[in-house]
């Protein structure tokens, strides 16, 4: 399964109404660290994880940064039914997001 | 899996040195515990390295990473736990397993310092970061500060000064040590201010950073300052304990090596940032990374 972008519309039906957990990745085309993780998240997604993962820019949509709480990127915020249960700031090793995917 | 050179890290020293130690002829393994390109990728642009003027520190890695990649290095993303002296070479124990290589060359880099203050990790992402390039746009109209005195502090003062309402520059001592042309570009900004012989002791807020505490200058003494948010940037710290005592280490925790890379253990090699070294630089860390890898060639060939 590929990483999904979503947006101020999409949110609530591919986040918080989603079956499965679901892992987003907030973040934007100019931040170094996020782009070093891309690779590491679509490889994650073709794996078949327990959850879905997504993305948000937070450049486009910067009314969902700031309703989550975002202020510094890459942020990763794991979602189980509409709430958030974990969330995780900064470049992650690839065994350390596998982790956070399916804790 | 077993290789002529291991290296340790995958930031600039590492992967030069994978591309002098493929052109050595040599076997080579890079072992990196998070993503390839180390801490260049929070570097928006780089301006001071030879002939890159103007290029994204991630660009910038990722042209390396290939050009390591494309001369036959292997890259596997482990964590380096333990390094143990063989006969006849090491062994590297990842959490996966173990792999084995004539000669190592260290260069693990270094992370961000701490404060060390209370609230440090938990406000990290709700208003404190350590990176002005990545989380800059958050604070647009904001007002926000950096603690830090050396170019890298200067820098994210700068780029926050095009985005925030106010940036105060915290420094614990008289004067700073960053780069003369940044302190006259931040000089003539309308809306940065300096804070000089002052600490900033306490972190503020519940679920996000609302107010620093800070002590000093000596005339002002303790005063809260409401922000929206701080960014440290007050260096970078050695992460090598775990290689001692098979690499000496001062008393900071750098890998003491000089010029030529030598360890106190032979086949083993310092490279860049974890080095004990005046400069850290790009330039610097490519540099480590080519004589750690010529002497590392060298090393094996006299076996």
């Amino acid at each position: 399964m590929p990483v999904t972008e979503v947006n101020q519309n999409t949110f609530e039906s591919e986040v918080l109404k989603s079956e499965t957990p679901v892992l987003a990745d907030f973040s934007a085309e100019w931040c170094g660290p996020c782009r070093a993780m891309k690779p590491m998240l679509e490889e994650l997604a073709a794996s078949e994880p327990g959850c879905k993962l997504v993305s948000v820019d937070v450049d486009r949509e910067k009314g969902l940064a700031s309703e989550y709480g975002v202020t510094s990127i890459p942020c990763l915020v794991l979602f189980r039914a509409g709430r958030e249960v974990r969330r995780s700031v900064g470049l992650l090793s690839r065994d350390a997001l596998k982790a956070l995917a399916e804790s | 899996m077993r290789a002529d050179i291991a290296i340790v890290g995958a930031g600039t020293a590492g992967m030069t040195a994978a591309i002098y130690a493929r052109r050595a002829g040599k076997e080579v393994l890079v072992l990196e515990a998070a993503a390839h390109g180390g801490q260049i990728v929070n570097t928006p642009d780089i301006e001071n390295y030879p002939l890159a003027a103007h290029i994204s520190g991630f660009d910038f890695a990722e042209k390396v990473f290939e050009q390591a990649r494309g001369l036959g290095a292997g890259f596997l993303y482990e964590e380096v736990l333990e390094l143990r002296a063989l006969e006849g070479g090491f062994a590297l124990q990842t959490p996966k397993g173990v792999h084995f290589a004539g000669a190592v060359i260290l260069a693990a880099g270094s992370r961000y310092r701490r404060l060390g203050l209370e609230n440090e990790e938990r406000l990290t992402g709700r208003g404190v970061s350590w990176c002005a390039s990545c989380d800059g746009g958050f604070y647009r109209g904001k007002s926000v500060a950096v603690v830090g005195g050396g170019s890298t502090a200067l820098g994210e003062a700068l780029c926050l000064s095009g985005l925030a309402e106010k940036v105060t520059l915290i420094h614990r001592r008289e004067s700073f040590r960053g780069e003369e042309v940044s302190l006259r570009r931040l000089r003539e900004k309308g809306n940065v201010h300096f804070l000089l012989s002052s600490r900033v002791t306490r972190l503020l807020g519940q679920e996000r950073l609302e107010a620093i505490e800070v002590a000093g200058p000596p005339e002002t003494g303790r005063h809260i300052i409401p922000l929206d948010g701080l960014f440290i940037a007050i260096g970078r710290e050695p992460v090598c304990g775990r290689f001692a005592p098979l690499a000496a280490l001062d008393g900071e925790g750098y890998v003491l090596a000089g010029e030529d890379c030598h360890t106190g253990t032979p086949g083993l090699f310092a490279a860049g940032d974890c080095r004990a070294k005046a400069l850290r630089q790009l330039v610097t860390a490519a540099a480590d990374g080519a004589m750690a890898a010529t002497e590392a060639a060298k090393y094996l060939n006299r076996r």
